[in-house]
């Protein structure tokens, strides 16, 4: 057992530190501190291809796809650097942390070589579609149906909450494509391109105000035979594959951004004297505990190779940080009082604090509700009896 | 960066679960709280036939040289049995001479407490008096101080090393509610005390150890809680079902889970932080120790509750973790103290904050 990185991990990490702070002091300041998923996108995604550019889009991937080799360790410390350095979220992150991957274990090598580069190079921004209006935590109940004609696969339904469908370029639907099937079975995962007639993205505003998700509709929409992953039939195991990527180490990236949250929250603090108060100590002092231990739990969870024991760290991960970050935002509104009420201009969009207060809401919803995640922490991890779980 | 168990962690892992499951029985620690809350032949087995007293003391003065991280291993074992030993004050002693005794003392004093010879306690209190060697001063709450050979005490800048059966001690045992740990009452009239050599070393190296020993123990105690919990609602059926595949009932046990995996990455943070001299140690101890504290007790409780009737008697063991998960939460302390030092170190003193 070891925290420390090595002289060659903390070389890296100054390489790291360089080259981004550089690029958010010199091309892309005007982009430095962006908090939103929407503002500025089409810079962003400009941002995306200058990482890609300089090899730094996805540099765990193999080299021969246009990554690094990068270890573990390197990967977590561009991460942190990433977001020490106030860079934006990326707007690729579903292309470079989930349909890469996913590509990476399940495509074939055509697929590999049409998608892979393009996503590496910024080119390719993806989005997901697996939610549909009555498949939300029951997610296997999706109806969105695809069938083969000739040569395209065609699809009909509708998919919901799909984030920044409006500036994406392709998504991965999960179409129930034997008819009949329920559940599970009977399900195809399906690589579309959203510029086409059939496919309609309407944006659904959000209580912080922001339209970064959509509703997806699909009227005859259209891809090519050999837009599947996997075989017909095996879309839920896919899917299933797919989201086991996103406990990795992006989340860890994810998280610490939230240290320049804690930060506004005790710098906001600081300012207004509330900081003196012996419960709102209290308080930021458990976020700070807090904040600490998601890295460390998501160091466990990065260093556990035994894939044979279940890993505390990683199944109660997702319900750690979603309830850590909703905590962090009704903190800031006390501490910000009446002034976190306001938004000081004439739009209904928020600063840091209030946004962060807004939008943690739905951090306890999507990736599985805090309710999905006990029942997953309880099954799972306890061997406790199952929740109904449909037809099978 | 690696932060899992070596091949050899894990070995010391196996042992020390083996061997408190087989010799830390409810009837034993029973047996000790009935007596002197020290289970001797415990400890004698503990310190000799395995060697584990000695753990994290020097090879060369009879110890195993291991760090924090493997203390913290053996504390999580004892604590899941709520073993009746006198872990903690040998820990703090033990370190203090370790870090902050001089040669002779250590040579002296380490190699007794490696084979268990001696038993071992620490108290801290403002105000004492220290006259030609001689220390006077009244100590409220000594765990396993009725039992204990040596206390170390610490007061101010200043710590000593003072043996209880010598001249000018006089002790009082506490009817504990944490019988596994009693508390006595020591007074202490111009008895014969020795300097440590570095206090300044000694004294951060007894809190340490002393606070990762609890919230290890804490740790320990909580994921056994939650085992036996999970064990009795696959057992216990009503309504014609496995109490556990209640969701009322499963989602309390996965909040359990929950907060448990976060005691259990801080412990093994903070032991780290010691063994590697990071800057993150103070932030990581006070954090173990407050964290791992409130889990146990919120784990404890649950117990209780999620047995039912049965966990309010005494013959079941859920009120032995529930009061030592009750006072470890005030051990070298409480939670609010640690959050609050915490709070320090990120917002400054609370009387200086940033004008409104």
């Amino acid at each position: 057992m070891k925290l420390g990185f090595s002289a060659a991990d903390e070389q890296f990490r100054a390489e790291c530190a360089d080259w981004l702070q550089a690029q958010m002091a010199g091309p892309f300041r005007d982009i430095r501190g962006i908090t939103t998923l929407t503002a500025k996108a089409e810079r962003r995604k400009e941002w995306e291809q200058h990482l890609g550019e300089h090899g730094w889009s996805c540099i765990g991937w193999p080299r021969a796809w246009g990554g690094r080799d990068a270890t573990l360790a390197q990967q977590v410390i561009f991460a942190e650097e990433y977001a020490r350095a106030g860079v934006p979220g990326r707007v690729n992150h579903i292309g470079v942390e989930l349909a890469g991957p996913t590509l990476l274990a399940f495509g074939s090598e055509e697929q590999k070589r049409r998608f892979l580069p393009d996503i590496a190079a910024g080119r390719t921004i993806f989005c997901q579609g697996f939610s549909e209006p009555n498949a939300g935590s029951d997610l296997a109940s999706v109806r969105t149906r695809g069938r083969l004609e000739g040569d395209e696969w065609v699809v009909n339904g509708q998919k919901v909450w799909t984030s920044l469908a409006h500036i994406s370029d392709w998504i991965f639907v999960v179409t129930r494509t034997q008819d009949g099937s329920k559940g599970p079975k009977g399900l195809t995962f399906l690589m579309m391109p959203l510029d086409q007639p059939g496919i309609e993205v309407r944006p659904i505003r959000q209580i912080n105000g922001d339209a970064e998700f959509n509703e997806t509709f699909f009227t005859d929409a259209r891809c090519a035979a050999d837009s599947l992953i996997g075989a017909v039939g095996d879309g839920w195991k896919i899917a299933m594959g797919l989201l086991a990527f996103e406990r990795g180490v992006s989340t860890l990236g994810q998280q610490m951004a939230f240290r320049n949250e804690l930060d506004a929250v005790i710098a906001a603090a600081r300012a207004n004297g509330t900081a003196r108060d012996p419960l709102i100590r209290q308080r930021l002092a458990k976020a700070e505990i807090g904040l600490r231990l998601m890295r460390y739990g998501a160091l466990r969870m990065l260093s556990n190779t035994d894939l044979s024991q279940i890993d505390g760290a990683a199944l109660t991960y997702k319900i750690q940080w979603a309830t850590w970050r909703r905590t962090l935002g009704e903190l800031a509104m006390d501490v910000l009082g009446q002034a976190g009420e306001v938004t000081g201009g004439e739009a209904y969009e928020w600063d840091l604090l209030p946004n962060l207060f807004l939008f943690s809401r739905s951090d306890t919803i999507y990736g599985g509700t805090n309710q999905i995640q006990r029942n997953l922490i309880a099954e799972r991890g306890l061997g406790l009896p199952r929740e109904p779980r449909g037809d099978l | 960066m690696e932060f899992a168990f070596t091949d050899e962690q894990r070995m010391i892992g196996e042992t020390v679960r083996g061997f408190f499951a087989e010799h830390a029985t409810s009837a034993r620690t029973r047996a000790a709280m009935a007596a002197d809350g020290l289970d001797h032949a415990l400890w004698a087995a503990f310190a000799g036939e395995l060697g584990l007293a000695g753990i994290a003391l020097p090879e060369d003065r009879g110890g195993a040289g291991l760090g924090m991280v493997e203390l913290a291993q053996v504390a999580e074992a004892a604590g899941a049995h709520v073993a009746a030993l006198p872990l903690l004050g040998h820990a703090m002693l033990g370190q203090a001479i370790a870090r902050g005794g001089s040669d002779e003392q250590k040579a002296e004093w380490l190699p007794r407490l490696a084979t268990g010879e001696l038993v071992s306690t620490s108290a801290w209190q403002p105000d004492v008096t220290i006259a030609g060697g001689r220390l006077s001063g009244h100590f409220a709450h000594v765990p396993h101080g009725a039992v204990a050979d040596l206390m170390l005490v610490h007061s101010g800048d200043n710590a000593w090393i003072v043996d209880l059966k010598g001249e000018g001690v006089a002790i009082t045992a506490h009817m504990t509610m944490d019988q596994t740990r009693p508390l006595a009452s020591i007074t202490l009239t111009a008895a014969p005390a020795e300097a440590l050599d570095n206090p300044d070393a000694a004294i951060p190296a007894a809190l340490a150890a002393g606070w990762i020993v609890l919230a290890a123990e804490a740790l320990g105690g909580a994921q056994e809680t939650l085992d036996r919990t999970v064990a009795y609602s696959r057992d216990r059926v009503q309504f014609g079902r496995q109490i556990g595949s209640f969701q009322a009932y499963k989602h309390r046990l996965a909040d359990m889970m929950i907060e448990i995996e976060q005691a259990r990455s801080a412990v093994y943070w903070a032991a780290c932080t010691i063994d590697e001299n990071s800057d993150e140690a103070p932030i990581a101890l006070h954090a173990a120790k407050s964290l791992a504290a409130d889990t146990y007790f919120m784990c404890a409780g649950n117990m209780i509750q999620l047995h039912g009737g049965i966990g309010f008697t005494w013959d079941h063991d859920a009120h032995l973790f529930f009061k030592r998960a009750r006072s470890i939460q005030t051990l070298l302390g409480h939670g609010a103290w640690h959050r609050e030092a915490i709070a320090t170190m990120i917002l400054g003193p609370a009387c200086e904050g940033a004008a409104a």
